[in-house]
């Protein structure tokens, strides 16, 4: 455990002591700030032209609609962002050679895995925090129901975290951050729009396709429904990536 | 009692041999020197032995523990500067070695005086509020040692550890490598051959995998010396020069120096332990009118015993071995 604890501080300081940390920060924030912005936009222009023909003004959860937009945009954002965080972990260790350090010291291999990941997952909750924040003052004029906002963030850190598993999976690969990101992305980016595939199969390998889909688990979270089938994917999506990731190491070992 | 026992050690990367039943004890309180030319296998070996990567076949035990079956044993045991120091540029000095004793499992008590006792031994707190990227590159080495000295390992593996240092911080950390031999065994690796004279009391020359001699470095050097050697520079046609004192019963062989064609030949003539050639050698070439321009006995150093044992020629080779 202090193992664990100590790579999670040691990973986390080399976040925000690096400009990664600052630079994906920013830019997540300005553009969900923009979504954001553009959302708020389309919601008060649709109200005021109803108004204009006299519908009269039906009540409309403007916080819960916007929220619900912005995450759904924050999930092709992850998308881009998330490989990012992940390309150093192992793939800086090995090139900058404390690899050797971290795997001649008495620190499993679970444990190195363990707090680097841990580390990432808090990377992406600070980020969903700062996203969170943004949508503040929603709350200030209005009284959203909070449970769908809520679940639509727990859908969005269960993304992430798969997302962050198969980052990390792929950093122990390579020595190349470069090569690390590109085949994270590549390999997110497939299994985010897979879904398109199911348009033209049939049968079980359509549910087979859509079950695969990182995607379609999420509409659900956003609509604001917990449920349990779709947790259990994105635990078990992490499980295998991480499983991955502690194999690759093992072998690292023997092919050196 | 042997700490390190190293026993027909192999490993094969896509079919090449990188090391080759190599064998060898290292006993408490030794400071062995791994020496071999780049590429001969030291890396590997101790890469092996530090459980950073298994071997193809054969077992090695630290204090008793197999490398393989206890590896999480052996890395409790063990303090290693791989050949590169492994920093992490962004940290200073101080809280990296925060970082590796507590991965090595100091007690948090005692992390603070262990950081504190390193850092005095290697002489590097002066810069323990730096960060290590802006090191100079002795600096680097002496945070990568203090590194491996963090929670007092029973054995040291050192990777070239003098790399990269300038003269006066050779001969610190050539002292601080002695010092620590007292209570602990130190296997270091170099190409340096005065360094291992210096700092080790035991010699494993290895060369394309293999080990090719051990013994003390004194021991080594006598061993080696099947011959008495003369240098030779004479002023005359160089084929004739080594037929005429080929020719001589008591030469064993001659070889002839490289040098550009319009320096005289020089030659290295040995002949058998206890004889001295050199009035016969001075009267055949001035007898033959050529000059004679230079006729010393040579003493064999660890260097000629390591490019004896090391070179590819096998007639030097074959005559050096036996």
């Amino acid at each position: 455990m202090r193992n664990i604890l100590a790579i999670w501080q040691r990973e986390m300081k080399s976040y925000f002591v690096s400009p990664i940390a600052y630079v994906v920060l920013t830019i997540f924030i300005l553009v969900s700030g923009i979504f954001f912005y553009g959302y708020l936009m389309q919601i008060i222009q649709a109200t005021m032209m109803q108004a204009q023909y006299g519908q009269g003004s039906q009540p409309i959860d403007v916080p819960g609609i916007v929220t619900r937009a912005l995450l759904q945009t924050m999930s092709v954002l992850l998308l881009f962002i998330v490989p990012m965080l992940t390309m150093g972990l192992f793939a800086e260790e090995k090139k900058r050679g404390t690899i050797e350090l971290l795997l001649t010291t008495p620190v499993g291999h679970f444990q190195a895995i363990a707090g680097k990941y841990l580390a990432s997952l808090t990377f992406l909750l600070i980020m969903l925090l700062a996203n969170a924040i943004t949508t503040f003052p929603l709350y200030v004029y209005g009284e959203p129901d909070l449970m769908p906002i809520l679940s639509g963030y727990l859908g969005m850190f269960l993304f992430g975290m798969a997302l962050l598993s198969i980052g990390l999976f792929f950093s122990t690969l390579t020595e190349n951050q470069i090569v690390a990101v590109i085949i994270t992305f590549g390999v997110s980016l497939a299994l985010f729009v897979i879904e398109q595939l199911s348009g033209s199969t049939t049968g079980v390998t359509r549910n087979v396709v859509n079950y695969l889909s990182v995607l379609s688990h999420l509409e659900d979270f956003v609509k604001g429904v917990v449920d349990t089938s779709h947790v259990i994917y994105y635990v078990t999506f992490a499980f295998v990536g991480l499983f991955l990731a502690y194999r690759s190491l093992e072998s690292m070992r023997w092919k050196s | 009692m042997s700490v390190i026992e190293v026993e027909h050690l192999s490993k094969v990367y896509n079919s090449r041999k990188a090391i080759d039943d190599v064998s060898f004890n290292v006993n408490k309180g030794d400071v062995l020197g791994f020496l071999g030319p780049n590429g001969a296998g030291k890396t590997t070996t101790m890469r092996i032995l530090t459980c950073y990567m298994p071997s193809t076949e054969g077992t090695a035990r630290i204090a008793g523990y197999d490398v393989f079956e206890e590896s999480l044993e052996v890395r409790k045991r063990i303090g290693y500067l791989p050949e590169s120091p492994p920093l992490y540029p962004e940290m200073t000095v101080e809280s990296y070695l925060g970082f590796v004793a507590k991965i090595k499992g100091t007690p948090a008590t005692q992390c603070k005086s262990q950081i504190e006792k390193v850092m005095e031994e290697c002489n590097i707190g002066d810069v323990r509020k730096r960060i290590v990227r802006k090191l100079s590159k002795g600096y680097k080495q002496r945070v990568g040692l203090a590194q491996a000295l963090l929670n007092d390992p029973e054995v040291l593996i050192l990777d070239e550890p003098t790399i990269g240092l300038d003269p006066k911080q050779i001969h610190e950390v050539r002292s601080l490598i002695k010092s620590l031999a007292s209570t602990r065994t130190v296997i270091l690796s170099t190409h340096i051959l005065p360094e291992v004279s210096m700092t080790c009391n035991r010699v494993v020359i290895i060369n394309e995998g293999k080990v090719v001699a051990m013994d003390t470095p004194e021991g080594l050097a006598a061993q080696m010396k099947g011959a008495e050697r003369i240098a030779l520079t004479v002023d005359g046609p160089l084929d004739a020069i080594r037929e005429k004192i080929q020719a001589i019963d008591e030469v064993m062989s001659i070889y002839a120096a490289e040098g550009g064609p319009d320096t005289p030949p020089s030659f290295t003539v040995e002949c058998k332990l206890g004889t001295d050639l050199r009035p016969l050698l001075a009267s055949t070439v001035v007898s033959q009118g050529w000059g004679l321009l230079e006729l010393r006995g040579v003493s064999m150093s660890l260097e000629d015993v390591f490019i004896n044992l090391t070179t590819q020629e096998p007639t030097e080779a074959d005559s050096s071995q036996q």
